[in-house]
């Protein structure tokens, strides 16, 4: 008993150190620019996060694309397991398997290749490359999350629907829809973090653009500002009060 | 109210018929059990009628209107489904207005209140139904379709999740119910005694056809087929073939022995039979000599023995090696051989009946080990 209760703590204290020290930097006031020690604590970087030239900008910027991305993909991923679930055609089978594929290749492929044809076709470059190649690679995981969460549901709940005289459409809105909407929530929130934090795709498609991603690689290289700190302990603690309210709101039930 | 009727109703899968041309008319008002085995065509029956499963061919009728067209939310029909299919994401008030809901019924809180109370489940409206019991959740499951007032309602083995005391007890409720509502109540289930204990009429179907329909007496004391004589009950069927069709009997020849049968009781209508007699009808005695005046008999040796508290269950091999089937109520009185002894079984004609046989089958016994049970369709 004790023992786990050790193994658990250790590997929690693992999990959660860089976040604690990402925290613990965002109160420091370093002595030089590529120093990484922890100098003197200030509230400086909290009052002013948007200090950085660009940062504020690439966040926005990140934000943007994320929540366009995680619309589009969670819009498509939802038709497509729908599809994938609920009919049989000709072709299923390999699109099943094809719908994987952007999950396996890896990134720098995926990225290159992607600049290649936007290039082909002569496409320009930024805002709008960057968000059809994260809508490629997200619908994939949307399509996962939400197949899994359709092949769970028993299809006598829609008959019983059908039964009690609700017509298809209301049968979807007042079952189908509320049942599968947890797969749909889940694959919308992993496709706009995968999106938020993508580096190497975008890094390829993004042209003259930055990302917020983009925007501390690059800012790594003259030593990062500590505000980068500030927006990752702030986005840390968005993601913490998302799980504490719906862990509440389902006690609450 | 009107009657729901079937005509011609036919379903295949592919290769394989379901259902074989059923005709069938189920009265506005009563309740009425399709009973038989797993495969036999009753839950695809059922299916067609909410409109869940398309017919291949046939029609399906309520009083004169043909409602084979219509889609499941069209048909004034509702389904108690065999595993409930509660909405999880909706409380039990929520489960039960569902319909009340679609068809825009106005101050369903009323009604669902006064189901709930119907079904004795008042005050547990705000539960969700992973709250509930299995009793529970069927009686939730109960109150969803009948608040609808359907014209019919069609139950799919409602029984088949609960424990025997459960079951014992949702028997007499749901037939409460439904004389209280006075909605036609279908009912499919592959068990005999639930059947016969619920329903005015009982239909037994086997391989997509309909064996025998009746009052659960007229099947259980008078069966059409060796199929309703031995799933409805048991029955020791003995080959036969028929000998004399004298004035109010008919008699028959069996193993070199003759024996007699009440001419209304006579369904075989070649000489090929079969002798049936229920094993409660059927008593064991130490010889020949103590066997009443008038009776049948067969010799035999007990070659099993079972005892089931409210009787006991032998098998007795005849001369010619079949091993039939006696059921000796524990009334205290009358003679209990033990394993080996050799007995003599007999029955009053009155209570056997003749039954069509295929030339060249045998014997039909059924053995004496408990009736299936738990495998639904």
């Amino acid at each position: 008993m004790r023992g786990s209760r050790v193994v658990a703590g250790l590997v929690l204290a693992y999990l959660l150190l860089p976040v604690a020290v990402v925290v613990g930097l965002s109160f420091n006031a370093p002595s030089n620019r590529l120093s990484y020690d922890f100098d003197r604590f200030t509230l400086a970087n909290w009052a002013d996060p948007c200090g950085p030239a660009g940062l504020c900008a690439s966040v926005l910027r990140s934000a943007q694309i994320g929540l366009l991305a995680t619309v589009l993909a969670t819009v498509l991923g939802t038709l497509l397991a729908f599809g994938l679930t609920r009919h049989r055609f000709r072709g299923r089978g390999p699109l099943n398997a094809l719908v994987f594929l952007p999950m396996a290749t890896p990134e720098v492929v995926l990225g290159s290749s992607l600049l290649a044809l936007f290039t082909a076709g002569a496409v320009p470059l930024g805002f709008w490359t960057v968000v059809i190649a994260h809508v490629m690679f997200c619908v994939s995981f949307v399509v996962v999350v939400v197949k899994a969460r359709l092949a769970g549901m028993d299809p006598r709940l829609e008959e019983a629907a059908a039964d009690l005289y609700a017509s298809p459409w209301h049968t979807f809105r007042t079952v189908t829809l509320p049942l599968a909407m947890p797969g749909i929530v889940a694959g919308a929130l992993l496709a706009f973090s995968l999106s938020f934090d993508d580096f190497i795709v975008s890094n390829f498609n993004a042209g003259t653009m930055t990302t917020f991603p983009m925007f501390v690689w690059g800012s790594a290289q003259r030593g990062i500002p500590p505000q980068v700190n500030v927006v990752g302990t702030a986005m840390f603690a968005v993601a913490v009060l998302a799980v504490v309210i719906t862990t509440f709101r389902r006690r609450a039930r | 109210m009107s009657d729901l009727v079937l005509q011609g109703l036919t379903k295949r899968f592919g290769e394989f018929t379901a259902v074989d041309a059923l005709d069938l008319t189920v009265p506005a008002g009563s309740f009425f059990a399709l009973l038989g085995p797993s495969g036999c065509g009753k839950t695809t029956t059922l299916r067609m009628a909410a409109g869940l499963e398309e017919p291949t061919a046939g029609r399906i009728l309520l009083g004169d209107r043909d409602i084979t067209g219509l889609r499941p939310h069209q048909r004034p029909v509702n389904t108690v489904f065999q595993s409930y299919a509660l909405f999880p994401h909706l409380d039990v008030a929520g489960n039960v207005a569902f319909g009340l809901r679609r068809r825009g019924v106005r101050d369903h809180a009323a009604e669902v209140a006064r189901m709930l109370e119907l079904v004795q489940l008042d005050g547990l409206g705000r539960r969700r139904p992973a709250q509930l019991s299995g009793g529970q959740q069927q009686r939730v499951a109960l109150a969803r379709a009948l608040v609808n007032r359907p014209q019919v309602l069609l139950l799919d083995e409602p029984l088949g999740a609960l424990d025997l005391t459960l079951t014992r007890r949702m028997q007499v409720e749901l037939k409460r119910i439904q004389t209280e509502v006075g909605i036609t109540f279908v009912h499919v289930t592959h068990d005999q005694e639930e059947a016969m204990t619920m329903a005015d009429t009982v239909a037994v179907m086997n391989a997509g056809r309909i064996e025998q329909l009746g009052r659960p007496a007229e099947l259980y004391e008078f069966p059409q087929t060796p199929f309703v004589a031995n799933f409805l009950g048991q029955s020791n069927l003995l080959a036969a073939e028929v000998v004399e069709r004298g004035a109010g009997y008919v008699a028959v020849r069996a193993y070199d022995n003759r024996y007699s049968v009440p001419a209304g009781r006579c369904r075989a209508a070649g000489p090929a039979a079969y002798l049936g007699v229920r094993p409660e009808k059927v008593h064991l005695a130490e010889a020949a000599a103590q066997v009443p005046a008038g009776h049948d008999s067969v010799a035999g040796v007990v070659t099993d023995w079972s005892y089931v508290g409210v009787g006991n269950r032998y098998l007795v091999r005849a001369p010619w090696g079949t091993e039939l089937a006696v059921f000796s109520p524990n009334t205290g009185e009358g003679y209990y051989p033990p394993l080996g002894g050799e007995v003599v079984v007999h029955w009053d004609p009155a209570h056997a009946f003749l039954l069509d046989r295929e030339p060249g089958a045998g014997d039909a016994t059924t053995p004496v080990a408990p009736e299936p049970t738990g495998v639904p369709a």
